[in-house]
Order: C-alpha cells, then sequence, then structure tokens
C-alpha cells in the first residue's frame, strides 16, 4: 500500500469518527450504533497508523492492488450506512413514542379499570 | 401526596398478580404496563385490581416507565413508586422508600440493595455494580451505592419531567435516569431496601452486558453535566 492511501485511510478513519462523535453529540444517532462505529472508526486507524498490520493482513489474504473503483464504492457504503444507522435511530424512538401513546389512548377508550 | 405504584411488566404472568395484590395490602393502587407480553400478563394484573396499560409491541423498561409516569402525571398523581413484576422488590421496603422520599424531600430516591441490606451478587458483577456506583455518586455529588437498582420513588416536579423524556434503553433506565435527574437540578437520595435474589432468567450474555456497558460509558461522556447543559 502506498504512503498516499494510507494517508487517506487514516484521513477516513478520523473522519469516521468525527462524524460519529458530532452525531451523537446532536442526538441524532443512538448511542447504541455508535459504539459499534466508534469500534469501526478505531479499528480503521489502528490499520492505518501500524503498516506492517495491514502488510500481513493483505500477505495472508494475498490480496494485491485494490482498484480505486473497490474503495470509492466502500467510501460510498460507508457513509450510506452510517445515513440509515441515523434514520434507524430516530424511527426507534417514533416507535416508542407512539407505542407509549397508544397505550394511554387505548386505555382511555376502553373507559374502564383494566 | 397521592401515590401510585407503578409496575413495567414483560411476560411475568406468573408473578404480576401476587405484586399487585400486596401493593393492594398495603393501600396502593397500581398501575401495570404490559410492554408487549405474549403471554397472560395483562388479565392477571386486571384481575388483581390494577390499571393496565397495554403497549402493542415491547419497547424496553425505560418505555414502560415513561408510560407509567405519563399515565400517573395525567391522573392526578404526584409521586410513584417503580416496582418489578416479579416479586424482587420486597413490599416491606416500600414504607421506608416512601418515608425516605417525605424527610429528604428528595424527588428521586433510590433502594439500594447494599446499603444495610444482605444482598449477594456474584463477583465480577458487584465489581461492576460498585465501580459504577462510585462513578455516578461523584457525577451527582451524593453517596448512590445501587445505581442499577429500579426499585425508586419519583416525586414531582421529576415525575413530570420523566413523562416527558426517559432513556429507553438496557442501564438506561436506571444508571441514565439518575444523570438526567440530576442534569434538571433534582436532589438524589437512597435508602437501603430488601431485594430477594434475582430470580433464573434474564441472564444477558457476557458479549452483550459489555456491549450495554460500552454505550453506558459512551451516554456518561456525552450526556451534558449540571449547568453545562
Amino acid at each position: 500500500m502506498s504512503a498516499a492511501a494510507q494517508l487517506l485511510l487514516f484521513v477516513v478513519a478520523l473522519g469516521t469518527l468525527g462524524v460519529v462523535i458530532t452525531l451523537v453529540r446532536r442526538g441524532s444517532l443512538k448511542e447504541r450504533f455508535a459504539v459499534l462505529w466508534l469500534a469501526l472508526g478505531a479499528g480503521l486507524v489502528v490499520v492505518a497508523l501500524v503498516r506492517p498490520l495491514l502488510d500481513a493482513i493483505s500477505d495472508k489474504l494475498e490480496i494485491e492492488g485494490t482498484s480505486t473503483v473497490f474503495l470509492a464504492a466502500l467510501l460510498v457504503l460507508l457513509g450510506l450506512v452510517l445515513h440509515l444507522s441515523v434514520i434507524v435511530s430516530r424511527l426507534e424512538g417514533q416507535v416508542r413514542d407512539i407505542t407509549e401513546a397508544h397505550a394511554l389512548i387505548e386505555h382511555e377508550l376502553r373507559g374502564d379499570k383494566g | 401526596m397521592k401515590t401510585i405504584a407503578v409496575i413495567p411488566a414483560y411476560n411475568e404472568e406468573e408473578t404480576v398478580g401476587a405484586v399487585v395484590g400486596q401493593l393492594d395490602e398495603l393501600g396502593l393502587a397500581a398501575v401495570v404496563i404490559d410492554d408487549g407480553s405474549s403471554d397472560r400478563t395483562a388479565e392477571r394484573a386486571a384481575a388483581a385490581g390494577a390499571t393496565v396499560l397495554r403497549h402493542p409491541t415491547n419497547i424496553g423498561v425505560g418505555g414502560a416507565l415513561r408510560t407509567g409516569f405519563a399515565y400517573a402525571a395525567r391522573t392526578g398523581h404526584e409521586r410513584v413508586i417503580c416496582v418489578d413484576a416479579d416479586l424482587q422488590h420486597e413490599p416491606s421496603s416500600i414504607g421506608e422508600l416512601l418515608d425516605a422520599a417525605d424527610t429528604t424531600g428528595a424527588e428521586l430516591v433510590i433502594g439500594s440493595r447494599f446499603a444495610g441490606g444482605t444482598y449477594q451478587v456474584s463477583g465480577s458483577r458487584r465489581l461492576l455494580m460498585k465501580a459504577l456506583g462510585r462513578w455516578i455518586s461523584r457525577r451527582v455529588g451524593s453517596e448512590l451505592d445501587d445505581v442499577t437498582s429500579g426499585f425508586r420513588v419519583i416525586t414531582e416536579p421529576l415525575l413530570s419531567r420523566f413523562a416527558a423524556d426517559y432513556p429507553a434503553e438496557f442501564l438506561g433506565d436506571t444508571v441514565e435516569a439518575i444523570l438526567q435527574a440530576h442534569a434538571s437540578g433534582a436532589r438524589i437520595a437512597q435508602t437501603g431496601v430488601i431485594m430477594a435474589p434475582r430470580p433464573a432468567g434474564e441472564a444477558t450474555s457476557r458479549f452483550h452486558a459489555a456491549g450495554h456497558l460500552l454505550r453506558l460509558f459512551l451516554v456518561l461522556v456525552v450526556t451534558p453535566r449540571r449547568g453545562r447543559a
């Protein structure tokens, strides 16, 4: 892997961490999902910093000369899945609100003690 | 003060009726929130004389509690006592919890298994609970040694705030709620209670427990401290 690619990986990893932390602070991303995202980001940082580790993994898997297309696709998918995590976080909150409201309204409609 | 017991219940048909009965003997009305049970929890609770609110799906203890708080606040109650549906919480301790709320004037009173109690938990879990307790105590500035206890009394105005906003996820409904109460300016106190050993089941795997703790750690880090919110 070239030094430029290594730098790019490092920047992407840091960027992922930064975006995830911002989303959690704003309350847009549930901490439950954020844990996984932060683990991924931290893993990427390690891989980007420890060149021999990455080379050893590539060697073992006999992977070399990965194409730029794959890289671009991966980055797009990464962003897309993170975006979906944010949406799922919001939906979970909405399902919860509606479930709770439903319980209260149903009780009122039944109009009895039980 | 007008008080009602809030009982979140998920598939507790074996015990929920007995819990409601015990509360009735103490002269406490109960609202059971059936959190999407697939068994006869709602029927048993209603038969025992409780008001029953049913969630169409399972959304977790925190959601069930918030439904209960909203119901209590709407029906003019100023104070709730949260009781588990599995008979783990000893009804003889309810009086002490309510007394502690009266004497301390705290809006949140937590029933602690460890404060003078004889409750036993296994080594690693105890250690974790202790560390968590110390950390939370430091954050909120009062001594709390059982932050995962769900045996609590909540009084207005905190009750209305919890009815509007209450953490949903595992450990959120206990630990995170303490931080939220503190951040909103509520006084927090604890008193010793008796709890039966946790019945079989609900043995979350170590993997899951680690995930929940990581999540909680993140929550602790990002939750604004009082005054800085």
